[in-house]
């Protein structure tokens, strides 16, 4: 039988905001345990939570950016469950009135096709604090630093039919949660992390099957290995016959394989209702319009703009604009050497390379922006040739090195005297005349080796090009 | 003089005078409660180190003009649900048996500014979840009038020290008539301010869309005093609200005249007393002679009060109760093995059964499947509760009515009645719902000389109009002035 | 409604309480008069009534994002029942 997985996202992300979402509390990451919590967010009694007016602007921005309705009469809701990481033993977040719904995001399906992706809603929450576990005392410890930094949690509807479906949707949202500013998006610190909902179903069934939920997904990697075991998980339990039970799991990406954290039957009772602390809030049409007006130029439109205006393949726009850093490095490198193409290809070639050979996340990055535009300045101006360049891009990614100076100093710059050249190349003819005579009798493929044969006389120090003009000069 | 039978504006102006110092004042207190608490228990905590250390700086700062308000040098007892910073806040739970808040709740910190002296935390029913003070973790408060008697609750300590003379005024709290019902007990003054007028930041919280912070004394301008200090917009409270400030020489002018009253029939009907509901009408009288337009009128939605408060209360009763589970704060249970029994254990051998009980009853009306049958019926309740309310203030200034079907109930009636217990509120708790501001006053005794109270209940921000028709029953009657003789 | 005693179980269970077995029998009891009690309120009719969250129409009460608190951990684990490196300290939560 053919399987058709069906899956659907529950995205949390930790918004960029300098407060927490009820107190003022810094949301710094890292830092000494319970250094950054208050009476508020460690959940003393008598103490009242306060709104930071930036989440909801924050929200709001990424409801429009998203597509989404924005609901204009807001409330936030308590979900009670116990647990030492929430020490209020409530949540705070939004069941009844969530601040966006109804929007999507257009992504691109297995075979490249576009494909848009419903959101069902985007709310507002606050996050809970960390549990570390000491094998030796085997107790748990308990910091609240991360509990009460703001959460948005975005809610797919369950569009996804493939994993790529899927990574393609966190790649988007993410860039889009970068260009608004609202969120760095870390995924090893936390600050972005997806749960998948998913279930298998015989192709052509109209009905869901029974789903399960997976947890601690902690890179795209994770994701896709984990949406892998999972749909082969259900699909051999319905094939011998077994069934789904609906259940959360949790994903061990280092064994590969997910178990059962709590099966339905002892499913919490989350008892919502109306936080009586936070009076409402109203969003006027004049606030949204006013932050439609202020959201920059979001990637599908970056796209568009690059095709038009740079003549770039679409290819090269969906890579450059898949990261905030690849957008800011391209447009500053594009503003110093004019060149769009050639910053696109050095981002997508050796750029990505580096990347990839260090290990490094994009926006970590730590070299001058200025740097890639110069070197291409360099290439083009036939100061260096393209070996060259390869090497001295290593040297500005790994030790933000100043192409000018570096190659000044190294002495790697092409030889510009083209008197100074003439002779060498004189010598070169000199000494082939065998291949000189194929090249008269009408062997052009001779001319390759000769030009070879000049270029390593010139240790590769002057311009291709240049060595070529002269060298028809001379053969005429 | 005797500084104990003075009123906390007496005491002010007697210490601005340097007639006595802010010590005499404390001094004066910390004998008559060494000398009585042991027969009331109005305190659970004494703090005298820290009242005379701050008496001496109050009184420095009287002397240098920095604290020269209405009741600068004034002692006062608070409730023990209001957070004090460092000094034992137990919510008269042995849950919190040994919490020492970190923080002062903003009304502290206005008690502070003003030049008050804090010298104890006054008993209460556990968590302000009941009537009569009995339950409470660190047992009953004696009626200063009849010690076999309860003093009435939540704020029973409270009302009870005003009686007794422990503590020249107070703070209560009020969620279903905790300041108002205790004050008619022990014949004492207090008031329910509107929903929103006082800080809440602090507060243990009962029930959030509920609860109040209120003033208790024994006459209306001790009460509009101390509303003065604690009133008006605080950052810290999302609830709290700006409103025009309190006019306290309004409060305090005692007139009443061309104003018109209603007197809920529902409030008059079965189940209520002969006794008080004679003194009610007695007041009725009263007020006309100070002419006032008195005339009742219906109210029907009075009998769905008590249902639909004790679904709002306890459901968010058992939410803002869910953070005692023995990891932060207060009693952890020592025989936990796993940490699924210190959650059961320490909630089990910390709250009492009132609380267990409202717990669960909030757990019920909130589970998967009750909600809209409970829950959300109670909230549009509300909705028609409020409404009432604003119907009757179009034909009506301030409304009259019993604070409570009854007086004093002896020690232990109620208690293996809980249904009993929660039926005695039925003229308090809509005043909540509604969130409007209610003044109890005492207005006459029972054929047993136990105290009855009244209470007159305004539009929203309108202290100082009820305040001043209270004040202008005061003028007119001498049921303020009697107080229980401690023997 | 009608409170049986597996309700009364399953509401120990949500608050995380135990009652003696002579506790549950009176708590039976005593929840069903006043859930009886608390039924009459479906004599009111309500249809069509919006429910109301909060007392007074205030709305938008928010605080700028800006860093008010410092470390005060001390503060934080000062009546803290067991604490340890600056945390709070639990039997674990994982097996």
């Amino acid at each position: 039988m053919e399987w058709e997985i069906v899956m659907g996202l529950e995205v949390h992300t930790e918004l960029a905001t300098k407060t927490k979402i009820f107190c003022g509390c810094s949301t710094e990451f890292g830092g000494k345990p319970n250094t950054h919590v208050c009476e508020i967010c460690s959940g003393m009694p008598g103490t009242l939570p306060l709104l930071n007016k930036r989440v909801v602007e924050f929200a709001v921005r990424t409801g429009i950016a998203t597509n989404c309705t924005i609901t204009q009469h807001n409330k936030f809701d308590r979900k009670n469950y116990f647990y030492p990481d929430l020490p209020k033993a409530y949540q705070i977040s939004q069941l009844y009135l969530p601040i966006c719904r109804n929007g999507f995001i257009e992504v691109k399906d297995k075979d490249g096709n576009p494909k848009k992706i419903g959101i069902h809603e985007i709310h507002m929450e606050e996050d809970a604090g960390k549990l570390v576990h000491d094998e030796f005392e085997d107790c748990t410890l308990v910091d609240y630093n991360r509990c009460g930094v703001p959460l948005l949690e975005i809610v797919s509807e369950p569009d996804f039919r493939s994993a790529e479906e899927v990574l393609s949707y966190l790649t988007e949202l993410r860039s889009i949660l970068q260009y608004i500013g609202v969120s760095d998006c870390k995924m090893q610190e936390g600050s972005l992390r997806a749960d998948v909902n998913l279930s298998v179903r015989p192709k052509g069934q109209k009905e869901f099957g029974t789903r399960t939920e997976m947890k601690n997904l902690n890179s795209f990697k994770a994701i896709a290995r984990a949406i892998e075991y999972e749909a082969e998980r259900q699909i051999e339990l319905l094939e011998d016959g077994e069934k789904v039970m609906q259940e959360t799991r949790r994903w061990d990406d280092n064994k590969g394989y997910s178990y059962a954290m709590r099966s339905k039957e002892d499913a919490q009772d989350y008892k919502y209702f109306p936080e009586p602390d936070l009076p409402p809030i109203e969003i006027s049409d004049e606030y949204i319009e006013n932050i439609r007006k202020s959201l920059p130029e979001l990637p599908e439109a970056k796209k568009a703009r690059y095709m038009s205006q740079f003549g770039l393949p679409e290819y090269d726009t969906g890579i450059i604009t898949s990261d905030r850093s690849f957008v800011k490095l391209f447009e500053r490198t594009v503003e110093i050497c004019n060149s769009p193409k050639d910053a696109a290809n050095w981002i997508m070639g050796e750029l990505m390379k580096m990347l990839n050979d260090t290990g490094t996340l994009p926006e970590n990055m730590s070299f001058d922006q200025d740097s890639l535009g110069k070197l291409i300045n360099m290439i083009k101006a036939g100061k260096i040739n393209r070996g060259t360049a390869k090497t001295v891009f290593e040297k500005i990614f790994t030790e933000n090195v100043d192409p000018e100076k570096y190659v000044e100093e190294n002495n790697l710059g092409l030889v510009t005297d083209l008197s100074a050249i003439r002779p060498i190349i004189e010598q070169v003819i000199a000494d082939n005349e065998k291949s000189v005579g194929e090249y008269k009798a009408g062997k052009t493929q001779a001319m390759g080796y000769i030009m070879g044969q000049a270029m390593r006389a010139l240790k590769g120090k002057a311009p291709a090009q240049e060595v070529q003009k002269i060298l028809k000069e001379i053969l005429g | 003089m005797n500084i104990c039978e003075m009123t906390a504006l007496e005491i002010s102006n007697a210490v601005k005078n340097k007639e006595i110092t802010v010590k005499d004042a404390v001094d004066a207190f910390f004998a008559a409660i060494d000398e009585y608490d042991g027969k009331y228990h109005c305190y659970n905590t004494l703090c005298k180190k820290e009242a005379y250390e701050r008496a001496e700086e109050v009184q420095k700062g009287i002397d240098c003009g920095k604290y020269n308000g209405k009741l600068a040098g004034v002692p006062i007892g608070i409730k023990d649900n209001i957070c004090t910073k460092d000094i034992l806040t137990t919510c008269s739970s042995k849950i919190l048996e040994n919490f020492i808040p970190t923080y002062n709740a903003t009304v502290v910190n206005r008690l502070n500014d003003e030049g008050m002296v804090i010298i104890g935390k006054l008993n209460m029913d556990e968590f302000a979840m009941g009537s009569t003070t009995e339950t409470s973790a660190t047992g009953v408060t004696h009626n200063p009038w009849d010690t076999d008697k309860v003093p009435g609750g939540s704020s029973g300590g409270a009302a009870a020290a005003v009686a007794a003379r422990l503590s020249p005024v107070a703070l209560g709290s009020d969620t279903g008539g905790s300041i108002r019902q205790p004050c008619s007990f022990c014949g004492v003054s207090g008031l329910k301010p509107t929903y929103g007028a006082v800080s809440r930041y602090g507060l243990v919280a009962y029930a959030s869309s509920l609860d109040q912070i209120g003033p208790m004394g024994k006459t209306v301008d001790d009460c509009a005093a101390l509303f003065s200090v604690i009133q008006g917009k605080d950052e810290k409270d999302g609830t709290s609200m700006v409103y025009p400030k309190f006019d306290f020489d309004k409060a305090v002018k005692g007139d009443v005249g061309g104003k018109k009253i209603g007197i809920p029939e529902d409030y008059l009907g079965e189940g209520i007393s002969p006794d008080v509901k004679d003194a009610v009408l007695a007041a009725a009288d009263k007020f006309r002679e100070e002419g006032a337009v008195v005339e009742t009128f219906k109210m029907p939605i009075v009998k769905y009060a008590i249902p639909a408060y004790y679904i709002i209360a306890c459901a968010e009763a058992c939410s803002n109760l869910s953070r005692y589970d023995g990891i932060k704060y207060g009693y952890s249970s020592p025989d936990a093995d796993t940490l699924m029994e210190t959650y059961v254990k320490t909630r089990s051998e910390g709250f009492g059964m009132e609380v267990k009980r409202r717990i669960m009853l909030g757990n019920f009306v909130l589970s998967s499947g009750y909600y809209d049958a409970y829950y959300n019926k109670a909230l549009k309740a509300k909705k028609l509760i409020q409404n009432a309310f604003y119907d009757a203030f179009k034909k009506y200034d301030m409304l009259l009515g019993p604070v409570a079907p009854t007086t004093a109930l002896k020690i232990g009636e109620s208690l293996s009645d809980p249904l009993k217990m929660y039926l005695g509120d039925i003229y308090t708790v809509m005043i909540n719902i509604a969130g409007m501001p209610s003044m109890s006053v005492p207005c006459g005794f029972d054929k047993d000389n136990m105290p009855i109270g009244m209470q007159i209940i305004g539009k929203p921000f309108e202290e100082a109009e009820i305040m001043s028709a209270a004040k202008a029953f005061e003028n007119a009657t001498d049921f303020h002035k009697k107080l229980p003789d401690l023997g | 409604m009608t409170i049986d005693r597996s309700l009364v179980e399953y509401l120990e269970k949500l608050g995380r309480i135990h009652l003696t077995e002579e506790e549950r029998s009176a708590s039976e009891k005593d929840l069903q008069s006043i859930l009886t009690y608390i039924d009459t309120l479906n004599e009111l009719d309500t249809d069509g009534v919006e429910p109301a969250s909060h007392s007074f129409p205030v709305a938008n009460v928010m605080r700028d994002d800006t860093v008010t608190n410092g470390a005060d951990t001390e503060n934080i684990l000062k009546n803290a029942p067991q604490s340890r490196d600056g945390c709070f300290v639990v039997h674990k939560t994982v097996e």
